[in-house]
């Protein structure tokens, strides 16, 4: 087990490279001057241009830039936003757990509907019920967020008025952050009011947000259990005249679901995507909405940290996957 | 079962009102996170609504909705004759904020006064750089070439405060005005570099303003509380909340929620609905702003002003405007000042559509061939450069003319308009900074600005000699008739084709009283009331 570890860890690192490379690569394309983006409309004198380009370092090789760029984040800096002047770190940290918190409910919401909705449909195989769910996933997996978080927002916050439009908390509701966690840390202040106001905030957005994941998961769900459905077990089971429910809901369902919980750690990255739209459009103050921005304000130092750091997240779920899946099946660990 | 999801969802969305209810709270969804809380430091408008506009005082302020000049914590102030010495005298018994994290001991004083602008420039001082922020910058202080004419701040007694100037500059007073200049507690910046925690400075500012700073969270939401000893009187909502909501459709739709109170740069696509709801109503006006394009005047046949004027007389300026800005709408520009600022002159009108008479002086001219530049940005006062070159270009082929359209991402535009060299029509445009005249004129058609932001390469030496004695002028009635002398040179010379002015709007609720639109573009809400 040990040596799978290390194997895969092993294998992390050219992938780091890359995306080491790809994230200084990436904002060195995007168009634009990062010192006139940051000077404004007025623009810069000359001399105080060369004398910025240097304080930023801009004015060194490629090749140096991006060494010196590796060694910072090597241990651990990862830089001070041009805009902010904070460090990229600092504010990682203070944005993330809105972000994952903000993901959390869209997996569960994806989970909780698209589960039973695959099963549901593997079971009454080319019904219409399978039918119309496989076309909606199709249509779920290809709508696009933005006009999705939009259209959901003028019909049941702007006409029907019964979510908030945007935001993660009522206005009205003020208190220190303890976990970071709007759900939890209304309750642990002993405020239900808040509590409930996190929540209603919270519908939109994870619905937007999970529906990618939902359409994924029902797919996966279905075609897993149907796989199942068809092996010597299940007609075993059914044979020894153990009831529909208790075949499905024991003797295919464990069987079926391990591909699922697999697909379920690979939406992590998906949802990371996901996010940067849907937090814009929601004004969810996390991680996505913080990149946007600075893609905006061209602060290079963000928007270079925060793709790395996303990609390390990514890279570390990942890696959690592939070793529960090799606890879970043994066979992986040999192969 | 439908029943029940109906109540619950009632019960749902009735929770997430009532609290909105707390007595005069205003809410205003902004479109961005501030960078921080140091105007000195930022340069962006939504930096400044959230910081030098709530909680900072400035020597003189420009008036509620308008960019004259009205006392600030300087309750009067005396010009030199030569223009070199400004002393200003201070309102006393200004309060500095009294908040959880700072207590201020003594009221403002000249003090506080020279430190905010010297911390600007000194080099020595301990806020100057990096000890402060890292990778300091004072972008605005230098824009607007304060290094170059302030010789000197020095305080004369505790109310009293002397500027020198290198040469006189009349604009500076104006520029006193603006966010950069605002007003900072030097005690309070002691007393953060003794407990080593200069970074809160600007993170937790305190300023003299009408709101005081209460709490931030990162991109979400700004909490202020009304000042109690703002030396103008307190102000009459309690709490003042930013919602931070970059989206323009979610904004509007939180006005028309009743999430907020005020919203600002709606979509031109949403402009319909907001005109059609009754709780809110769409404030309107005309930018500070100008749309226009350039001619290199030094290239021949562009050289000759009866060319340039023939070229603006090609193009059917109505029907461009409202293609480009189409619900938005935008004033057709007549002077390169928008008519909300001093000294704009109402008689001196741009060239007329008139494409006959244009044919003929360009035919004459033999101007068969000409570059039409367009950049990918979209800017306030050309929302689309590409979709404006297109319809002049057909304006001009009517007239013989085949214009060649050039391409380029915006900084590299800009940085090929300004060549000297560039030839052909470069379209362009600007947002005033400080309401001064000389922000439009001498910023963008001096004869220093050539090969800067004079995008004409225009060096005309009467309208030169009328900008550079305004510039050092101080008495307005005067500067106003050389102003208005310099529009007449400019209609005549016509180096550039002035396109529009657009409109810039806010979307407020009904029961806000006193919100004005404000022609810098900055949002203010002192003086902004909210019935229940």
């Amino acid at each position: 087990m040990l040596r799978y570890l290390l194997n895969k860890i092993a294998l992390l690192i050219p992938t780091l490279v890359g995306i080491t490379i790809c994230a200084f690569a990436f904002v060195r394309l995007l168009p634009g001057d990062p010192i006139l983006a940051m000077a404004g409309e007025h623009g810069v004198a000359p001399a105080r241009y060369e004398e910025l380009k240097q304080q930023f370092g801009y004015n060194l090789p490629i090749w140096e830039q991006y060494a010196r760029y590796v060694g910072e984040v090597a241990t651990g800096d990862f830089g001070v936003s041009i805009s902010s002047k904070r460090p990229v770190l600092e504010e990682f940290k203070t944005l993330f757990p809105a972000t994952l918190e903000l993901s959390f409910f869209a997996m569960i919401f994806a989970m909780v509907i698209g589960i039973p909705a695959g099963i549901f449909a593997a079971v009454k195989r080319g019904s219409w019920f399978d039918q119309s769910l496989m076309g909606t996933a199709l249509v779920g997996y290809s709508m696009p967020i933005f006009w999705w978080g939009l259209l959901l927002i003028i019909f049941f916050s702007g006409y029907l008025g019964w979510t908030p439009v945007s935001g993660r908390i009522g206005l009205q509701f003020f208190f220190k952050p303890i976990t970071g966690f709007m759900t939890i840390d209304s309750l642990l202040h002993g405020k239900w009011d808040a509590f409930r106001s996190a929540l209603s905030h919270l519908v939109l957005p994870a619905i937007v947000l999970g529906t990618i994941p939902l359409a994924v998961i029902a797919r996966q769900t279905r075609s897993a259990m149907l796989e199942v459905l068809g092996e010597d077990y299940v007609r075993t089971a059914r044979a020894k005249g153990l009831s529909g429910a208790r075949v499905i809901g024991v003797h295919a369902l464990r069987n079926a679901l391990i591909p699922v919980v697999t697909t379920i750690g690979l939406q992590v990255g998906t949802l990371l995507a996901g996010a940067i739209l849907t937090e814009t459009i929601f004004a969810w103050p996390g991680i996505g909405k913080w990149m946007v921005d600075s893609i905006f304000k061209r602060d290079y130092v963000v928007v270079q940290s925060g793709l790395l750091l996303i990609a390390l997240i990514v890279m570390a779920v990942n890696l959690i996957v592939d070793v529960l899946y090799a606890v879970i099946n043994p066979r992986i660990r040999a192969a | 079962m439908k029943k029940t999801m109906t109540f619950a969802a009632a019960l749902l969305a009735a929770s997430v009102l009532s609290g909105m209810a707390s007595a005069k709270t205003l809410v205003y969804c902004s479109e961005a996170s501030p960078a921080n809380f140091d105007p000195g430091t930022t340069t962006g408008g939504n930096d400044f609504d959230a910081s030098s506009r709530t909680v900072y005082s400035r020597l003189v302020e420009f008036k509620h909705g308008g960019t004259e000049i009205e006392p600030g914590l300087a309750d009067k102030w005396e010009i030199s004759d030569d223009g070199l010495v400004y002393t200003f005298h201070l309102h006393p018994g200004v309060k500095f904020q009294t908040t959880d994290y700072f207590k201020p001991t003594r009221d403002l004083n000249a003090d506080d006064v020279v430190f905010s602008f010297d911390r600007q420039f000194n080099k020595q001082n301990p806020w100057n750089g990096d000890k402060y922020l890292p990778n300091l910058t004072w972008d605005y202080y230098t824009g607007m070439d304060m290094p170059k004419y302030v010789a000197k701040w020095e305080k004369v007694d505790d109310l009293t405060v002397k500027l020198t100037l290198t040469e006189p500059n009349a604009p500076m007073l104006a520029n006193l005005g603006m966010d950069f200049a605002s007003i900072v507690s030097k005690e309070y910046a002691d007393q953060l570099e003794k407990d080593g925690k200069m970074a809160d400075f600007s993170t937790k500012p305190i300023g003299t303003g009408p709101f005081q700073f209460v709490d931030y969270q990162l991109d979400a939401v700004i909490r202020y509380a009304a000042n109690p000893d703002y030396f103008k009187g307190k102000e009459k909502i309690d709490d003042l909340v930013f919602a931070i909501t970059p989206d323009a459709t979610a904004r509007i739709q939180k006005v028309l929620a009743g999430e907020c109170d005020v919203a600002p740069y709606p979509n031109p696509a949403d402009i319909a609905t907001i005109k059609a709801n009754k709780d809110v109503t769409l404030m309107d006006q005309a930018g500070l702003n100008i749309g226009y394009m350039s001619y290199n005047t030094t290239i021949p046949p562009l050289d000759k002003p009866e060319v340039r004027h023939a070229l603006n007389q090609a193009i059917d300026r109505e029907a461009l405007i409202k293609s480009l800005f189409q619900d938005a709408g935008a004033t057709p520009a007549e002077n390169l000042i928008p008519p909300t600022m001093w000294s704009w002159d109402k008689d001196v009108k741009t060239d007329a559509y008139n494409p006959d008479e244009a044919k003929k002086v360009l035919e004459a001219a033999g101007l068969k061939e000409i570059q039409l530049w367009a950049s990918d940005r979209v800017r306030p006062y050309n929302p689309n450069f590409q979709r404006a070159a297109e319809l002049i270009q057909a304006d001009w082929a009517k007239v013989g003319v085949k214009a060649t359209i050039v391409n380029y991402e915006w900084t590299k535009y800009r940085e090929e308009g300004k060549k000297k060299d560039r030839p052909g029509a470069f379209q362009i445009g600007w947002t005033g900074d400080n309401g001064d005249p000389d922000n439009f004129f001498a910023t963008l058609f001096a004869c220093s600005a050539v090969g800067v932001s004079n995008y004409s390469s225009w060096c005309d030496k009467d309208f030169e000699d009328l900008i550079q004695k305004a510039k050092k002028t101080s008495d307005q009635a005067e500067r106003t008739k050389l102003y208005e002398q310099a529009q007449v040179i400019f209609a005549k010379q016509a180096p550039a084709f002035l396109l529009a002015h657009s409109q810039v709007y806010a979307v407020v609720r009904n029961n806000v009283s006193g919100f004005k639109m404000d022609p810098l573009g900055i949002h203010r809400f002192d003086g902004v009331d909210k019935a229940e």
